[in-house]
């Protein structure tokens, strides 16, 4: 064992707190501008005395903005919906076309394989700038442009190369013999899919499943394009706040700690897949 | 006697025909009902293949194999009936010993009593029934090892491959599981194929030992046959502890006697009246030939040929000397102990019903003492 001297220890413990109060302070600086109004906010110097607020939430969750020119009509929640809806439907969609084709490339490895399945990741290096202007036509041409179906379709860009690129070294870390094992002893190829791959592989479908959610909830680009107000995710309708009159910093802060909350709780929830996940390897031999 | 499995012309290639590796070479076999065979060669030579393509995890390049009546080569694994124990053990790690070792039990919609006291059976024969509810990775190799050959066992399947099923267990266990398990299958008159690279356990379990060697069948035939009368110089010197030993010669005929002349000046004469007739005539027709003579067959004897005692080794029950001989070594056995000391010089004696008689150029077998090979 390890002696740790206690030098040592104070010394880790100081530095990881500088790590973590870098990256937790935006975050929290955040946190503490959504409970305060744009005075508070923009008064010099900043400070992090200040009665809360809750009416930033409010004006968001009843969808009303008041604004020194008047009250505004803003579909934050439906927004949130938005970006729930078409993250979730991704996903589904693209475990469904996903997790079988990594399958398939793990364990087939037929003539041209690996081509395909590069040519699938390759979709990730291409800037969506490079696709949009020709996506945009096609999509209004075929009638799919602010529409939910178009839009998930377009997100399996995102979603379907991450989830068959990770799935795919998930299955291929399975030792085939435990398949077999199974095929021989009377099961046909299908149920050794379901019933071996697929909970051995469980833990590493779990972790791409919320890696791939998470990119589609943070993606902006496309839904800023593809879609119209009624279709918009979060990361698209934020921009509603920078109005004629300012810019809303509050209300941006609130909008922004109800938008990462869903991911931040998934990914807490989450976290102990992500671990079984990396833990896998003890299947092996 | 009929037979349960047979391969016909049976090659193996990874990667194209022809072009890729040829792990398994034209392999003709047929194993006949209630049948243990051994599988018996060195590590890298086409065993775990052999029994891969029987069980349909590799595809078969070239031939045919039938099992039971039935063409399989193209099937795929499940409609084989065959059981199979891996070399790696391949457990699902997600459930229980039990269930690993159920599994196939249950997919053969089999009342669940019966199922049970299947593995129960199964268990106490390979001693683990004490750990049959715990999960695979919890147990040691020895452990995984036996459940996954309980889990081919408990099988009635057509066929059992049994990958080197007990590489990892103790030699104590290894042989009171050895007498168990061959018990075990030919009670239920299973046919069974063992791979091994162990020759004492395929003596002691196989009825037949099949010697692979760089791919190619090079004997198969009952373990006293293959003792008695190696097909060739490979199964000669790799079956038998310790090895045979083997010495290139030049064969003559002159003046009623037989010359070996022998690397290092060595001319061992023999009276023609001691060699058969067939083989004298062979051994004259070869004249390059090898000789190889078993360890414990050698004597020391003062009419003997000389050598020089280089090791002795006494091994509790019996004697291992080796002595620099004919420009090479010779191993001789001795059930006593021996009082030979280092350096010591003792004369050997090969008496021709002790030899055998192997062609140099191709290496098949001439003759095994007075018989033809
Ligand atoms: N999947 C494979 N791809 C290429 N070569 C292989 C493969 N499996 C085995 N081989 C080669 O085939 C030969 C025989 O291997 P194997 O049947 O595993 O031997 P054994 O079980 O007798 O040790 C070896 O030379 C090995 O390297
Ligand atoms: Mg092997």
């Amino acid at each position: 064992m390890e002696t740790v001297n206690p030098i040592e220890r104070v010394l880790r413990g100081v530095a990881i707190t500088l790590v973590i109060l870098f990256f937790m302070f935006p975050i929290l600086w955040i946190v503490l501008m959504s409970f305060q109004t744009n005075e508070t906010i923009l008064r010099m110097p900043p400070s992090v005395v200040f009665t809360p607020t809750i009416e930033n939430y409010q004006a968001l969750i009843t969808g009303k903005l008041e604004t020194s020119a008047g009250i505004l009509e803003i579909a934050f929640m439906k927004n949130l919906f938005n970006s729930f809806f078409l993250s979730t439907a991704s996903v589904a969609i693209g475990l469904v076309l996903g997790v079988p084709a990594a399958y398939a490339f793990a364990r087939l490895k037929f003539k041209g394989s690996e081509d395909i399945a590069f040519t699938l990741l390759s979709f990730r290096f291409a800037p969506p700038l490079l696709v949009l202007l020709p996506l945009t036509i096609y999509f209004q041409q075929l009638g799919l442009a602010n529409t939910y179906g178009g839009l998930i379709w377009v997100y399996q860009l995102i979603v379907l190369p991450l989830i068959l690129w990770i799935v795919r070294g998930y299955f291929e870390d399975i030792p085939a013999d435990v398949e077999y094992a199974y095929r021989i002893a009377g099961h046909s190829w299908g149920a050794t899919f379901r019933k071996i791959a697929l909970p051995l592989a469980g833990p590493g479908i779990a972790a791409a499943a919320l890696l791939a959610f998470i990119f589609a909830w943070n993606n902006f680009v496309f839904a800023l394009v593809l879609a119209s107000a009624d279709k918009q995710p979060v990361t698209v309708g934020a921009l509603a706040f920078v109005t004629a009159s300012g810019i809303q910093y509050g209300q941006i802060a609130a909008g922004i700690v109800l938008s990462i909350a869903p991911t931040f709780a998934l990914a807490l929830y989450a976290q102990r897949y992500l671990v079984e996940g990396l833990s896998l390897g003890a299947v092996k031999g | 006697m009929t037979v349960q499995l047979s391969l016909k012309a049976v090659d193996k290639f990874y990667g194209p025909i022809s072009k890729g590796v040829h792990a398994v070479k034209n392999i003709n076999m047929d194993i006949h009902k209630g049948e243990i065979i051994a599988l018996l060669g060195s590590s890298g030579c086409g065993k775990t293949s052999t029994l891969r393509m029987v069980a349909g995890f590799e595809d078969t390049s070239r031939g045919t194999i039938t099992l039971a009546g039935r063409e399989i080569h193209r099937l795929p694994p499940v409609k084989r009936n065959v059981a199979m124990a891996f070399e790696g053990y391949s457990l699902y790690p997600t459930v229980t010993v039990r269930e690993n070792i159920a599994f196939a039990l249950k997919a053969a919609r089999l009342p669940e009593a019966e199922v049970a006291a299947k593995v129960t059976e199964v268990a106490e024969m390979l001693e683990i029934t004490d750990i049959l509810d715990r999960y695979p990775t919890s147990i040691s190799g020895g452990q995984q090892q036996r459940a996954s050959l309980a889990r081919a066992l408990v099988r009635d399947a057509d066929l059992h491959l049994l990958d080197e099923p007990m590489g990892q267990l103790e030699p104590q266990l290894r042989t009171l599981l050895r007498g168990r398990i061959k018990h075990y299958i030919k009670e239920r008159g299973l046919t069974a194929i063992l791979v091994t690279h162990d020759q004492t356990e395929a003596n002691a379990m196989a009825d037949r030992i099949a010697v692979m060697e760089g791919g190619v069948l090079q004997q198969f035939a009952s373990p006293e046959e293959i003792k008695e009368a190696p097909a060739n110089l490979f199964t000669g010197t790799f079956v038998g502890e310790p090895p045979m030993n083997v010495f290139p010669a030049t064969v003559t005929e002159a003046g009623g006697m037989i010359h070996l002349d022998l690397q290092g000046g060595l001319d061992l004469k023999y009276p023609v009246s001691e060699f058969s007739d067939p083989v004298r005539k062979a051994m004259v027709a070869s004249r390059q030939i090898v000789l190889g003579v078993r360890p414990y067959a050698v004597h020391r004897s003062d009419q003997g040929a000389p050598a020089q005692v280089v090791a002795n080794q006494w091994l509790g029950d019996q004697t291992h000397i080796a002595a620099s001989f004919a420009g090479g070594a010779i191993v001789l056995v001795e059930h006593d102990f021996a009082d030979v000391v280092l350096g010591q010089d003792i004369r050997v004696q090969l008496k021709p019903e002790d030899l055998h008689v192997f062609d140099a150029k191709t290496g098949q077998a001439l003759s095994h003492g007075a018989e033809l090979a």
